[in-house]
Parts: structure tokens; sequence; C-alpha cells
């Protein structure tokens, strides 16, 4: 039971850091589209954002799954349900964190970009070196919920027949019929968010040597 | 010899208020102006109209030869973004809340614009960040982060991040008022012993005293217009407009 499992939380653990990976960088992309001048970019963002938040994640994974079958009829393959998950993750989570950086960014004084461009620096390197470490100290604690919550999500996957933890926790407690395995999958589950919740402490404490 | 800053018929609106109305000013090398007048007359918009945070809706801007604006029919006609970013070579700017960025050391506040913009050497830039600092009465802070200073210190950080890029002219946006009197004390002897120097600045400032002991040149706005200017001592002591005196007056 223990190998099923680990090799569950493998790939719930895959699914956790590909998310990560994705949709941190595309969130601040999407942020900046939102408040971009550019009114048309920003009205798509915002319809983007809007979408995303405003259906089920589960919803947008099948969608993501069968979507290319149903209206394009195209057949693909096997590996198409982690490419499926892996995309539609990416995709809802970066809406989330967008609206996060939005935040942070417009919570950063004016000051700083008028200090900035009187020093000469381009808007690339106002953000990238003045604006964007503030921002991150400031969203830390709302971007913690969020991934803590996608430890949690990873069980969504359940849908698209990949067998992360959940799904082999499932198989094996209607296999066994037994408890068991829910209890152990709750415990590892919750064992990960602690350590997740002991990594963002430490970024918190590593950002404290200042406050604005 | 062209004047190091030359504004002329400067023209500004915020919606229908007239904030600047046909403002012309010069200053040339070695000059110290201040600009003294009550809140909302318009002094912090000509400072940032100077420094380029503002756009003139009409006149001339030029640092020395570089022409930043042109008056064509009464607007301001801007140059590109390449002589902007030559006319910010020109200038520093002092802020009234210093502006400092918090997440980097005292160090790294000076020697960042230097070092990213400029293409300075990172030890060529630290060298001259401790020369400046010690010039500022600020000798082993350079490991601190600016919550870790007084205001007073902070505004001489600031002070000296604004020297770092060798400006031709430094501009000061009411340096002091962030301040309590104490700490004023020590910002205002930092600005006073770079105008022995021969620093050239524009001061927007409340402080009458050290206006008159410090500038060659007073400026006295209200209501968006010149109301009166000549020889710091002059204005200040003598002078001879009416709303001038009323002003001088209440701020004593």
């Amino acid at each position: 039971m223990m190998s099923l499992l680990g090799q569950g939380l493998v790939l719930t653990g895959q699914i956790f850091v590909v998310t990560l990976l994705g949709s941190l960088p595309l969130g601040v992309l999407i942020a900046l589209g939102r408040m971009s001048k550019f009114k048309p970019l920003a009205w798509v963002m915002r319809a983007y954002i809007s979408f995303m938040r405003g259906t089920p994640l589960m919803l947008q994974l099948m969608a993501l799954m069968f979507g290319p079958y149903y209206l394009f009829g195209l057949q693909l393959g096997s590996d198409w349900k982690f490419w499926a998950c892996d995309i539609g993750f990416i995709l809802n989570y970066a809406a989330y964190f967008a609206e996060i950086y939005r935040s942070g960014i417009q919570s950063i004084p004016r000051g700083q970009y008028e200090a900035a461009e009187v020093l000469g620096y381009s808007r690339t390197q106002t953000f990238m070196r003045i604006v964007l470490p503030q921002v991150m100290k400031r969203i830390l604690p709302a971007m913690g919920n969020e991934v803590i919550t996608l430890v949690k999500d990873t069980s969504l996957a359940f849908v698209l027949g990949i067998m992360e933890m959940f799904t082999q926790a499932k198989a094996i407690a209607a296999s066994q019929v037994s408890m068991l395995p829910y209890i152990i999958a709750a415990a590892i589950y919750w064992g990960f968010t602690i350590v997740v919740e002991f990594i963002l402490n430490r970024i918190e404490k590593k950002l404290d040597y200042y406050h604005d | 010899m062209t004047s190091l800053v030359s504004l002329q018929h400067a023209r500004k609106s915020f919606g229908d208020v007239e904030v600047l109305k046909d403002i012309s000013l010069t200053v040339e090398q070695g000059e110290v102006l201040a600009i003294i007048g009550p809140s909302g007359g318009g002094k912090s918009t000509l400072l940032r109209c100077c420094t380029l945070l503002e756009t003139l809706d009409g006149g001339a801007l030029s640092f020395g030869e570089c022409v930043v604006t042109t008056d064509v029919d009464g607007h301001a006609a801007y140059g590109g973004k390449d002589v902007l970013r030559q006319a910010r070579t020109h200038f520093g700017l002092v802020f009234q809340n210093f502006n400092l960025f918090p997440h980097y050391t005292v160090m790294r506040n000076l020697t960042d614009a230097p070092v990213t913009v400029q293409k300075v050497p990172k030890e060529q830039a630290e060298a001259k960040a401790l020369q400046l600092l010690a010039k500022m009465g600020l000798e082993g802070k350079e490991d601190m982060v600016p919550c870790e200073l007084s205001g007073g210190q902070q505004q001489r950080v600031a002070i000296a991040r604004a020297l770092m890029l060798d400006p031709a002219v430094l501009f000061f946006d009411e340096p002091t008022s962030a301040l309590d009197p104490e700490l004023t004390k020590g910002v205002l002897k930092v600005i006073r012993s770079l105008a022995e120097e021969h620093m050239t600045m524009v001061i927007v400032t409340h402080e009458m005293k050290f206006a008159r002991d410090v500038a060659d040149h007073v400026i006295f706005m209200d209501g968006g217009v010149i109301v009166e200017e000549g020889p710091a001592a002059e204005v200040i002591d003598n002078p001879k407009h009416e709303r001038t005196r009323a002003f001088l007056l209440s701020e004593e």
C-alpha cells in the first residue's frame, strides 16, 4: 500500500512543482497585462481572470482533456492527460497569482517609481530591481494561502485518471474495504503542507531584514 | 554661456486648475535658488515639471545644451525618449519623503543606479559611496537598511544617492518638511556645505532663515505665478510685494 501511495505522491509532487514553475511567472505577465494602459489587453486579461476564477477547475481540466477530441476530432494519445492536467493547473493558478501580484504591485508607493525614474532606471529595470522584490515581501502571506491550496487541489487530477496520491488512496480503499488509505493519504497531504509552511516561514524570515 | 537650467513661459494645468501660469527662470552654474511660497502656490509642480515627473502644457525647458521641450504655438513639444534620458543625467532630485529603496542597504541605494544605469564598475561606485557617506556624516551606516535610520539620516542618504550620479544641478522638494527641527538641522547643514562647494541647487523650502543664508536667489511663488524674485536677502528681508510680506509674516 505504501509503495502505491508513494508513487501517487511522486505524481502529486510533480503536478505541484510544474504548476508553480509555470503559473508563478505567467501570473506576472497576466498581472502586467491586466494593468496595461493598452485597454484591449487589459480587458482580455480581466475576462481571462474572471473566467478562470469563475468556473470550476475540475471543469477546466475536463474541457482541456476532452475538448481537442469533441471540438476538433483530435486523438491525442494517452499522454495527453498529463499535458491537460499541467496546462489546466498552470492556467488556473496563474489567474489567482495574477490578482495577488496586482494587489502587491499597486501597493508600492508612487515615490519609488519616481525615485527610480529620476535616477535613470528604465521601466524594466525599475520593475525588476525596485518594484518586484518589494512586491514579493508584501504578497508572501497571500501567496502562501494559494500554494497550500494547490497542494490539496492536485487531487483534482483524479478526474483525468491520473494516478496521483488521492486516486491511489481511493483505489486501495475500495479494494481493501478499508479507511486506512484515506487516513494515511490525509496525513501525507498534511505533512506536505507543513513542509510548504516551513519553507514559506523561512522566506518570510529572510525578507524580514527590512520593513517600510 | 548657456544656463544650467532654463525654463521659459512654463504653463501647466490640472483639469481646469491652472497651476503654473507663464513661469520663467534660469539657474546658472554654482547658483543656489530657493523657491518659497504658500502651499498650493505651484512650487512643487514647478519642481516636478523641471525634473520631468510632470509634463508641461506649454513652455520651453532645457538643461545646458540639452533641449527637453520647445514651445510650439503655445504647446510644449517634448523631445523623444533619448532626449529625456539624456536630460535626466543633468539633474538629481531629493524628495520630501526621501523615497529610498527600502529593500536595499544604504550602500546598494547609492551604488545600484551608477552600476546598473551608468555601468560604473562596482568597486569604483562603492569607493565613491563611502566618500559621500563620510561627507554626509554617515560613516559606518553603509550596511544598514533605511528603516534602521532616522528620517534625517535617510534624507542625507537620499542626498548622497543623488550626488552619486554627478548631477550638474540638484533639486530639492521640501527636503526637511517630513523632519522634526532637530533632524532638520543635520540635513540643512549638509545642504549648506554643498552650497559652500558651489554645487548648483534649486530648493523648494519652508525654512526662511535657511533660504536667506544659503540661497543666492529667491523666488516667491503664489497662485501659479512668480510674485517676486531677487537676491535672497532682499526678497526675504525687504519684500516689495504685499503678498510676499504677508507670507513671510505668517511664516515667522
